[in-house]
């Protein structure tokens, strides 16, 4: 049986072509969707994100269980609403899933994990929990709708009560605060994303998750798909779990070095097999191909270097660049000219520094 | 659902053939197959002169999300392609069963077209598709 979003209903009145979406049954379009990636670059677009899975931590420990738990150093997170992008480890290093932890206070976090894994993460957390006395409380009773692009923010600061509209406006990237908006609906309103464009990412309650969709849509933000979120995130140079790490490749080899605090004194699970792997060296990288030739790039799809082989992560057509752009794996060294196999043909692709794509606008040299 | 043309014969793949006066078979993809592959981005055409096989791939369709081989309804030689294509792809989204068309086949045994679906029993396989 699949899932549903409390959305379900107003995608398909929408005339959302429905996919299965690790269990759940989410739009991957509502008809076009190089139109829905062009108008969350250009104006405001709107995702349904109710599959993620919301979990809070509860207990006086749990600054102490969150420096145990993930990579990426709590401590970072001083100010209320504070988040904080990180990855969970396995023992051995590899990625069970990246996350983003939100500050409320000493004795409640929040958690936001992918939807794919979510059977799985909370099996480990709340198995590293038990130590530390923390509760992990699950909240299907929340929704998350993503509100991104250049527009966004005006579109969505408009609906907030009088009250919030000022401190709402203010929040910095990555922080969040709660709210009211249309009818007095409580919000949490996150200055996330994952499109490369400003915007928020609001958590609400499910019983207000359609008024707030329809007040947003009033407001002209856009129906988005699950389809223009994937090459928007591409475009923006981040990661898919599960596409470009899991839990065979560790955070250095899936260019989240910058996500690993190796503080003193903070002994992290898989901390030890991070810090062997980068004494002995880390033998695979990460890196952008773009291929200026027609053609698209597809996971899967073999790399061919002067070192050797990698292979195709993530890979698309980036509607903004108009040409194929994609995620690989390769051997560390000097890869010399590189191909791509795609069907057998061998097409010479370029290495790239990402994001392909920032605030709207192609980088330099893609 | 969209109307298909009472002229063409289908595979269950989601292709058509259309046998024309000239003696050539023209091949596409039905408008129910764009609409599920959605925006085209990339279409590799077969080479001119190629010979290809009934059931087997001739060609293929990139869409945003996805590649999918295209599967030619009749063994022969591929005489024409859709040049077109390689800059306008969404030509596909746009008209499939006409200006669309991928390419276009020197049938070796035109009998294979019997063998095809008929516009009525490709709307039947449609519908069992959307259950």
């Amino acid at each position: 049986m699949t899932d549903k979003t409390v959305l379900n209903e107003t995608h398909r009145a929408l005339g959302a072509r429905m996919v299965d979406f690790g269990g759940w049954d989410m739009p991957i379009n509502y008809g076009s969707q190089i139109e829905e990636h062009h108008a969350v670059r250009q104006d405001a677009g709107m995702f349904d994100v109710s599959h993620m899975t919301v979990i809070d931590l509860h207990g006086d420990g749990t600054r102490d269980f969150l420096r145990h738990l993930v990579a990426n150093n709590v401590d970072k997170l001083k100010v209320q609403g504070k988040a904080l992008y990180t990855c969970m480890l396995n023992e051995h290093g590899g990625v069970i899933d990246d996350l983003i932890v939100y500050f409320f206070d000493e004795a409640h976090f929040r958690l936001v994990v992918n939807a794919a894994t979510r059977a799985k993460d909370l099996a480990w957390i709340q198995q590293q929990a038990a130590a530390f006395g923390i509760e992990v409380k699950e909240r299907p009773d929340f929704a998350m709708i993503a509100v991104q692009g250049p527009q966004a923010r005006a579109k969505v600061l408009g609906l907030l009560h009088d009250i919030d509209r000022p401190r709402i406006e203010k929040l910095g990237k990555f922080a969040a605060a709660a709210g009211q908006g249309p009818g007095g609906m409580p919000l949490f309103v996150a200055r996330t994303g994952y499109t490369g464009e400003d915007g928020f990412e609001i958590i609400v309650p499910n019983e207000h998750a359609v008024a707030l969709w329809n007040a947003l849509a009033d407001a002209g933000v856009r129906p988005a798909g699950l389809g223009a979120r994937d090459t928007l995130r591409l475009e923006a140079g981040m990661n898919l779990y599960g596409q470009d790490m899991d839990e065979d490749v560790s955070p250095w080899e899936a260019n989240l070095g910058w996500t690993i605090a190796l503080d003193e004194g903070r002994d992290f699970i898989g901390r030890a097999a991070l810090e062997k792997q980068k004494a002995e060296g880390v033998k695979r990288v990460m890196v952008g191909l773009v291929l200026d030739d027609k053609g698209v790039l597809r996971h899967g799809q073999k790399v061919l270097t002067a070192n050797g082989e990698g292979e195709i992560l993530s890979g698309s057509f980036a509607p903004t660049l108009n040409k194929a752009v994609a995620f690989a794996r390769i051997p560390v060294g000097e890869p010399g000219d590189v191909r791509v196999d795609i069907r057998g043909r061998e097409v010479p692709v370029r290495i790239v520094k990402y994001p392909f794509v920032r605030d709207g606008k192609p980088q330099p040299g893609i | 659902m969209s109307e298909i043309p009472g002229d063409l014969k289908f595979l269950k793949s989601h292709e058509w053939a259309r046998a024309e006066d000239s003696g050539l078979v023209r091949v596409g993809i039905s408008d129910h197959a764009q609409g599920q592959l959605g925006d085209l981005v990339y279409v590799e055409l077969p080479e001119i002169g190629s010979q290809v096989k009934a059931g087997e791939g001739a060609a293929v369709v990139e869409s945003v999300k996805a590649a999918s081989d295209i599967y030619s309804p009749v063994t022969g030689e591929v005489v024409e392609i859709n040049e077109e294509l390689n800059d306008n792809p969404e030509t596909i989204n746009e008209d499939a069963f006409g200006k669309g068309w991928i390419f276009a086949v020197k049938p070796s045994d035109r009998g294979e077209l019997d063998e095809l679906l008929s516009a009525d029993e490709y709307a039947e396989v449609m519908e069992n598709d959307d259950h």
